[in-house]
């Protein structure tokens, strides 16, 4: 019977990891990248200078540079730069030309440090790979519901398969005298078992993350129809004063800072919005930086009046059951994390994605040992051999063509953040063309050269195109943008050695002569022994 | 790969599929059940209960998953999932008459 348990597990690991794996792949290669998504985006947005954070001085510009151009709005809201995105970005919000209406927002990019406007390229930069990973470029909310609906999957797959895991990796030493087929069961269970805590967090916690919307079942069973109410315990807001109609000189804001940070026992302030400014009741609210804590809250904000700069109110912390739950959120999006820890997270990040990739190419593996002889393979098989190649091969060239989109689009296409995504979706969409037409490996070889190619040539590129090369970065010590042109590089590099292999391997296997009949498959009903 | 996949029998077909239908759509319905039954009978304040019951509601889900296919037989994957579910009902529901929620 215990034996019976860990073949229905196995089972389940194998079809659940199989129809879910492409998906899956996608969304934790994306997902991984935006680890490093303001990293990203400061590579892809090269004309926003990096300076030594001052974050009241960068404060100071913004006010004015609102006070000049905006001094009617109904609303500002400034983003202070930080040490990872170095924008000081302004926006603010016309005052609506009926009640009840919304205005219309204004956002522009300023020089941290002398508060000069910046036209910085149009591109979405690492946010489109963050925005990618939890809404798969779907209408809302469908892209929502797939990737959790993933992740719920994600969830069954992992646990299935640490059941599954102690009496296959003893079998696959006993059974499988190949070396191809067993290296990679090898590699995916080394990349499973060795960061399995990270695996078992940002499974659960993506489904946390999306929990008032798969399981709403007890908030209707609480809340009834009311939800706004259970948001609200939620998310206490402090109560903004209406706006007075009487006029008022806004003081300097920079000074609330310190004055929020001392209620954030020395925490930092990430955003300022100040509600009616030049109003006698304008508000100013600061919401605290993400990076500060593990746990992720929503609006975590110190509350002032804008004119007396008398306290109105502050988020009082969560209880227990809240703080849990944006420990986990937080533990997902690791803002807390410095770069060491930026580092593992990626690192942790790709182990995953490894995991996924080297599971569907077992799968495929397994059952075209059969085939080999004839060399004629089942629909069925060529299928998953496509999706493969174009899901694992093809999505990572993408990855590459949306760079190269970044610094190859002129700067004056109108569209230009929207044909870089283009680029990355035609790529995408050719890669299943090619691996349609070509030979299983050869497609996987030439589409990984070509990837290959496209992040080696890079960082040359970066230098063809902009005045922030590795030549300079490297000496300013911008590792921002230097430790991107040479993660590329690295990339590049293993993709190249990935496509040599199959070019390798695929000489050996015709020398080789066909292997041992593999077991049958695994079937739920017929173990009743 | 193929001969095998076509001697597999009707019935076995069936019986799979319904076993993926109790997964997915039984293993929900526990999962939501055990979430308002937690949510009613924990003593916290309401918002709290929720989200400890959500939060706990997707292991719930996982559990009754690998129920589902690590069963005998099908019909016991739905007997699995239904019983639990009736009792769920049962105690959110003499929690409301009870005036607790």
């Amino acid at each position: 019977m215990k034996e019976g348990f860990r073949q229905a597990m196995a089972w389940l690991h194998t079809w659940a990891g199989l129809l879910f794996g492409w998906l899956l792949f996608a969304i934790f290669l994306t997902g991984t990248l935006a680890y490093f998504k303001d990293e990203i985006s400061h590579w892809m947005q090269p004309e926003i200078p990096a300076h030594a954070i001052d974050s009241a001085a960068s404060l100071s510009l913004a006010q004015g540079y609102l006070q000049q151009h905006a001094a009617d709005a109904s609303r500002w809201v400034i983003d202070l730069p930080n040490a990872r995105d170095p924008a000081l970005s302004v926006r603010w919000q016309d005052a609506p030309a009926e009640r009840g209406q919304r205005g219309r927002f204004t956002q522009k990019t300023l020089d941290a440090q002398t508060g000069a406007e910046i036209q910085p390229r149009d591109s979405r930069g690492g946010e489109f790979f963050y925005r990618f990973h939890f809404q798969l470029q779907m209408p809302y909310p469908w892209g929502r519901w797939l990737a959790t609906i993933a992740a719920m999957v994600m969830f069954v797959a992992l646990i299935s398969g640490i059941i599954t895991h102690k009496k296959i990796f003893k079998d696959f030493f006993t059974f499988r005298p190949r070396k191809g087929q067993r290296s990679w069961l090898d590699g995916h269970n080394a990349v499973g078992v060795l960061v399995l805590p990270f695996h078992l967090m940002i499974t659960y916690s993506s489904l946390v993350i999306f929990m008032a919307m798969l399981m709403p079942a007890s908030i209707l069973a609480s809340y009834g129809t009311d939800r706004d109410a259970f948001y609200q315990a939620l998310f206490p807001e402090t109560p903004i004063p209406e706006r007075a109609g009487q006029a008022s000189l806004l003081p300097a804001l920079a000074p609330l800072l310190a004055k929020a940070s001392e209620q954030w026992a020395g925490g930092h302030t990430a955003r300022v919005s100040v509600i009616n400014p030049g109003d006698a009741n304008a508000t100013v609210q600061l919401s605290r930086a993400s990076s500060d804590r593990i746990a992720y809250e929503y609006g975590h904000d110190v509350t002032f009046n804008g004119v007396t700069g008398q306290l109105l109110g502050a988020t009082p912390d969560k209880p227990l059951p809240m703080t849990v739950a944006s420990g986990f959120y937080g533990l997902h999006l690791g803002h807390f994390a410095g770069p060491i820890l930026r580092w593992l997270y990626f690192i942790c990040g790709l182990a995953g994605t490894a995991m996924i990739g080297t599971g569907l190419v077992i799968w495929l593996g397994k059952r075209q040992l059969k085939h080999a002889k004839s060399g004629v393979m089942p629909f069925e098989l060529r299928l998953v051999e496509v999706l493969n190649i174009a899901s694992m091969a093809g999505l990572v060239l993408a990855v590459a063509v949306f760079f190269w989109s970044n610094r190859l689009l002129p700067l004056s296409l109108s569209g230009r953040a929207e044909w870089e995504v283009n680029g990355f979706f035609i790529a995408w969409g050719l890669s299943v063309l090619h691996a349609l037409l070509r030979p299983g490996r050869k497609a996987w070889i030439e589409q990984l050269t070509v990837a290959a190619v496209l992040f080696i040539a890079l960082p040359l590129l970066n230098a063809l195109t902009t005045a922030h090369h590795l030549g300079v970065t490297l000496v300013q010590g911008d590792w921002a943008l230097a430790g991107f042109d040479l993660t590329c590089f690295a990339a590049g590099l293993f993709l190249a050695w990935a496509a040599w292999k199959m070019q390798r391997a695929g000489l050996s296997v015709r020398v080789k002569k066909a292997p041992r009949t593999a077991p049958g498959p695994v079937t739920l009903e017929q173990r009743t022994h | 790969m193929k001969g095998k996949i076509a001697s597999l029998p009707m019935s076995y077909r069936l019986a799979v599929t319904s076993r993926v239908l109790a997964a997915v759509f039984g293993g929900y319905l526990v999962a939501a059940l055990a979430s308002v039954t937690l949510t009613m009978w924990l003593p916290l304040s309401r918002a709290e209960a929720v989200v400890t019951g959500m939060t706990i509601s997707f292991l719930v889900y996982l559990v009754a998953v690998l129920w589902c296919f690590a069963c005998r037989t099908a019909w016991s994957a739905w007997v699995g999932l239904l019983v639990p579910s009736v009792i769920l009902a049962t105690a959110s529901g003499a929690a409301r008459g009870l005036g607790y929620a």
